[in-house]
């Protein structure tokens, strides 16, 4: 599924993440990761993002990530809240 | 050479609390004759004067905190001069100083000693800009580096926000107020030259750095900006979760047994420190307890501690709030203290070592208790001890706050990335998810257990609670060069800090 609709979750507070999904011309998904513990978590951030993409069944986007120390069950609820608002 | 704590480090290492290094104190260079015209009126034609040298080591105090010019505006005029590898031995460093970076890329600074360092200047040391290895000592190993000439200091310019003619200093006084001056005060007695930088030339009836110890005075249009020099930072946390960190915390002390009569507190100026005092306030009415002293950096919540009746006396190394700044004016039992009576280890009447109780912070602490608030856990560095590790030693517990998990990083690491204070003289952790206790005091495990609910748990289960939260962290070996040295308070070294990339 490809996202057609730029939509958000999330914010800038400590211990959240700030998502944005926007439509990508080519068939792929590109992740954009800015985060305050890129080099202790950014590997698993980028995973924990790609599964939810996964799960949702989206094949094309980009995911623009602002993450200020989410953990992983923030990342996913931020992330499902996005693509639920661009699919509605 | 490895230390006792396993850190491979240069120079003297730790060998633990059973070998603490005996230093021997010089004379004092007070017997300086007495000038009648010590007073000039332009820093920069007075800096012309000085004998300035290649390789001299200049010396500072933070009182004025982040609102402090004289720093900036003696080291521009020294800049002039063309000298260069300077050592800037400054009691702290905060963002205000940011103008030093260009000194140091121009190697006019080639060396930086100091007890907290934070903004651009911490940023530069982290980067490797300075060209020698820098040392982060405590605030009371500072004045014993002073007082025993390791750390010889050939000009003192002391910010004085009150200054007599003839050379006697107060902080109580003036635009640029800050109450004491403690951090100066080994500067006053042990460097060759003593430089008086004020903006209020008024008769002290009062000093607390006399007349004997200034060469000159100079004056300026100001020393500071009142805003930055009382912190305006300091208020009770209201968050949630902290709070219930300060209730444990004050169930933990009233538990020990200790928090009776004559109890003896110091607390820093964070959110949950803060909240603690406010606990034990409300203990201590509730119950008809008064302590004898709570020492440190003062806060207007200390103060209304003190007019409550709830402490004897206050003992002040730091005004952080404007509030200590007057308080010190109207209440005799509140005592300016030097950094050497506050904390310096030979000194028989340290305050330090009277404590009952400190509440600390951390930015990381180890399976072995030792904490760091030195680094944060990239490596960079954005702190120093200050009083962190005097007052972990000298205190019965050393009590450190903190959230367990704040952003995804964990408190508790297996190493912490720099030691500030070694794991021995920390006693307790504090956490939302649960209280450690060091297991050298089993027995009071053992009570405390059997007595109440707290939730007494092992440093090991607080880790992997926050590892169950946060997944496991990348680790990064930074083999960079070694740019600073974590000083204990007698000296020895307890860390390495490494040079770290600029990643922005």
């Amino acid at each position: 599924m490809r996202i057609e609709k730029p939509a958000q979750a999330g914010t800038l507070e400590s211990n959240d993440i700030y998502v944005q999904i926007l439509p990508n011309p080519r068939e792929e998904i590109e992740i954009r990761l800015k985060s305050v513990v890129m080099l202790q978590f950014g590997k698993q951030i980028r995973q924990v993002a790609m599964q939810t993409l996964n799960e949702k069944g989206i094949t094309s986007c980009i995911l623009n990530l602002e993450d200020k120390g989410a953990l992983d069950y923030t990342i996913r609820a931020r992330i499902e809240s996005a693509v639920e608002r661009s699919l509605c | 050479m490895k230390n006792a704590l396993g850190r491979d480090v240069p120079g003297q290492p730790y060998l633990g609390l059973q070998a603490i290094k005996r230093i021997e104190y010089k004379q004092t260079k007070s017997d300086k004759e007495e000038r009648k015209d010590k007073v000039h009126y332009d820093l920069g034609s007075f800096i012309k004067t000085l004998a300035l040298e290649d390789n001299m080591t200049l010396s500072f105090h933070h009182h004025l905190r982040n609102g402090d010019f004289v720093m900036n505006q003696v080291m521009a005029e020294v800049a002039k001069s063309g000298v260069k590898n300077l050592t800037i031995c400054a009691s702290s460093i905060f963002p205000v100083h940011a103008p030093l970076v260009a000194l140091i890329e121009q190697k006019t600074i080639t060396k930086i000693i100091a007890s907290y360092v934070s903004g651009p200047v911490a940023d530069a040391i982290s980067e490797g800009k300075v060209e020698e290895v820098c040392l982060l000592q405590t605030h009371g190993y500072r004045a014993t580096s002073i007082m025993s000439e390791e750390t010889p200091i050939d000009i003192a310019f002391i910010a004085a926000p009150a200054c007599s003619p003839d050379g006697n200093i107060t902080g109580s006084m003036g635009p640029s107020s800050c109450g004491v001056l403690g951090y100066a005060i080994a500067d006053a007695w042990y460097a060759k030259q003593v430089v008086a930088v004020t903006d209020f030339l008024v008769d002290v009836l009062d000093p607390e750095i006399p007349s004997v110890c200034v060469d000159d005075i100079v004056k300026v249009d100001r020393i500071g900006d009142p805003d930055g020099i009382v912190s305006g930072t300091t208020k009770i946390t209201r968050d949630p979760v902290g709070l219930r960190i300060a209730k444990l915390t004050s169930e933990f002390m009233k538990a020990t047994g200790l928090l009776k009569n004559g109890f003896t507190f110091q607390t820093g100026a964070g959110g949950i420190s803060l909240a603690v005092a406010k606990e034990i306030h409300e203990l201590c009415l509730d119950e008809n307890i008064k302590g004898k002293f709570a020492s440190g950096g003062i806060t207007s919540y200390l103060v209304k501690m003190l007019e409550d009746g709830v402490f004897e006396e206050l003992y002040d190394v730091q005004c952080f709030e404007l509030d200590a700044v007057e308080s010190i004016k109207r209440n005799p039992n509140h005592h300016k203290m030097s950094a050497a009576k506050y904390a310096d280890i030979h000194d028989p009447d340290n305050i330090v070592n009277q404590l009952d109780f400190v509440i600390l912070g951390a930015t990381e602490i180890d399976l072995d208790f030792n904490v760091n608030v030195t680094t944060g856990s990239d490596g960079r560095i954005m702190g120093g001890s200050g009083g962190h590790a005097d007052t972990a030693y000298g205190a019965k517990f050393a009590i450190i706050v903190s959230k367990l998990v704040s952003s995804r990083i964990s408190v508790v690491v297996d190493q912490v990335t720099t030691i500030t204070t070694p794991g021995e003289t920390v006693d307790v952790l504090v956490t939302d998810r649960g209280i450690a206790i060091h297991p050298r005091h089993q027995a009071l495990i053992d009570h405390l257990k059997a007595t109440t609910n707290l939730p007494i748990v092992e440093i090991q289960t607080l880790y992997q609670r926050a590892l169950a939260l946060t997944g496991i962290p990348e680790k990064t070996q930074n083999l960079g060069r070694i740019v600073a040295l974590s000083q204990y308070r007698d000296g020895t070294i307890l860390d390495v800090i490494r040079q770290i990339d600029n990643i922005d």
